[in-house]
């Protein structure tokens, strides 16, 4: 099996682990809906102001759900010794965390999609002024953040893992999607797409970044 | 090139290396006082405030050159499987927070009265903050597993990915800057620092950095006694304590 076959098939697994158990439909999104409904609550009802921070709210939203999604994504290994046998596996370890990569990056797709009409919805964002750089912005925003969870997701494993410490990475090395992403998608909806193309340039620098750094250094985590 | 780094680095953190690098990092840190607070004149426009320059300077430099050392430390461990190189990440990441932090702090303190504000989000003070919060990350890391050679292999990948990141943020920051406002405000141009400070500026980095070899020297020789103090608890076939070996190291070093 080739390591683009392993990686599949180890998505596939994660994604039917998803289908079955539905932890993104019916736990992550009620809370990005919530904490979007928070945001909303502590800005107050003021129409602009909830406009021109509603690209900021959306990836907030975003980010933490990937933050959720990628701890998701290793607790269930976690039961049964199910972690062991996926090493005993005749596999490459850089499959587990590609395969373990694209599961996170469907889910938060998906997830996406809601969080975006909720966004819309809720904060008065135009989707439809330049849908395309919308789109380029929050897939290699979500590549960059799936990178990051799969490959610091197996840490929240830990036998003295605390809640905490999967954010306290995440969130500052994830900071580049945040400001890129926040910004490619404020051009985006104020019909200033044309200028976007820097800050997509950066998203793609971090998934390069990240994708292949963590292709080298995922083996180390596993090792036992 | 591994070993004879490490050889070096053998003679610096042998006892007697130790207490040379002690003096020379006092007698260096009083030079810089002196420089700073008495040599050097105060600012034409910010007056003693200015003083602030030679030690802000120098725990920015060692926030940025601790880290590196963590980032080529975490590399020489993950390739040598060494646990020195482990602990001297460690050493130096314990080390970088805290200047990263005392950075910050003192930028804040000069920034008050001088642009009139504790903070502003220039794109340098922003990315130094991001690079405080990966490495408590770090070091949030290295309590998580019991096992210390998990733990040292979780750090190290930390240590790199984590330095990798940096020149993305700084981009990342100071484009997000740079398309809403003009560029940060330079208080000394390269060229306009008279010479006197530039020489008082240089002792400082200079004294800071003895100051950081040993802080790392000191924080090596606690990790071996830590290691050897479980090691030790874990099989007491020397029949000694931890106390014993404590003791020991004391007397080895005079």
């Amino acid at each position: 099996m080739t390591l683009v076959g392993q990686s599949v098939a180890i998505a596939a697994k994660d994604l039917r682990i998803e289908v079955r158990g539905r932890y993104a439909l019916g736990s992550v999104l009620p809370f990005a809906g919530t904490l979007l409904v928070a945001f909303g609550l502590s800005l107050g009802p003021g129409r602009t102001l909830l406009a021109e921070t509603a690209p900021g709210l959306l990836w907030l939203a975003v980010l933490f759900a990937s933050v959720l999604s990628s701890r998701r994504a290793y607790e269930h290994e976690g039961e049964d010794g199910a972690l062991e046998g996926l090493l005993l596996a005749p596999i490459d370890k850089a499959a587990v965390f590609i395969g373990k990569g694209i599961a996170i990056a469907v889910q938060l797709l998906a997830l996406e999609l809601a969080i975006v009409l909720l966004v819309s919805g809720l904060f008065d964002l135009s989707l439809a002024v330049a849908p395309l750089t919308l789109v380029a912005a929050l897939f290699l925003g979500t590549i960059g953040l799936a990178a990051v969870g799969s490959l610091f997701g197996v840490l929240a494993e830990a036998p003295r893992a605390r809640e905490a410490v999967l954010p306290l990475l995440v969130l500052p090395l994830a900071t580049p999607v945040l400001i890129a992403g926040v910004r490619a998608t404020a051009l985006a909806t104020a019909g200033r797409a044309g200028e976007a193309g820097s800050w997509l340039g950066l998203l793609l620098a971090f998934d390069l970044v990240f994708v292949s750094v963590g292709t080298l250094v995922f083996g180390f985590l596993l090792e036992e | 090139m591994v070993s004879s780094l490490e050889r070096v680095a053998g003679r610096i953190t042998a006892p007697r290396g130790e207490r040379i690098l002690g003096w020379a990092t006092l007698v260096a840190m009083a030079a810089s006082a002196v420089m700073s607070l008495v040599v050097s004149p105060p600012d034409a426009q910010q007056g003693n405030a200015a003083r602030l320059l030679y030690i802000h300077v120098p725990s920015a430099w060692l926030a940025y050159l601790s880290f590196a050392v963590v980032f080529v430390a975490s590399i020489a461990y993950l390739a040598t499987r060494r646990t020195r190189w482990d602990r001297l990440a460690a050493a130096s990441a314990e080390v970088g927070v805290l200047f990263t932090a005392l950075a910050i702090a003192l930028g804040s303190l000069w920034g008050k009265p001088v642009w009139g504000t504790w903070w502003t989000w220039d794109p340098r003070i922003t990315t130094t903050t991001i690079l405080l919060l990966i490495y408590v990350g770090y070091l949030a890391v290295r309590r998580l597993s019991d096992s210390p050679a998990r733990r040292a292999r979780w750090a190290a990948v930390v240590g790199v990915v984590g330095f990798l990141d940096v020149p993305v943020s700084y981009l990342s920051v100071t484009w997000w800057r740079g398309l809403h406002q003009g560029t940060t405000i330079r208080l000394l141009g390269e060229s306009t620092i008279a010479p006197i400070m530039q020489v008082a500026l240089m002792t400082g980095v200079f004294a800071f950095t003895l100051l950081f070899l040993y802080l790392v020297t000191v924080r090596l020789r606690l990790g071996r006694l830590e290691d050897r103090a479980v090691a030790e608890a874990l099989s007491p076939r020397l029949g000694q304590s931890a106390e014993a070996l404590l003791e020991q190291e004391a007397s080895a070093r005079g």
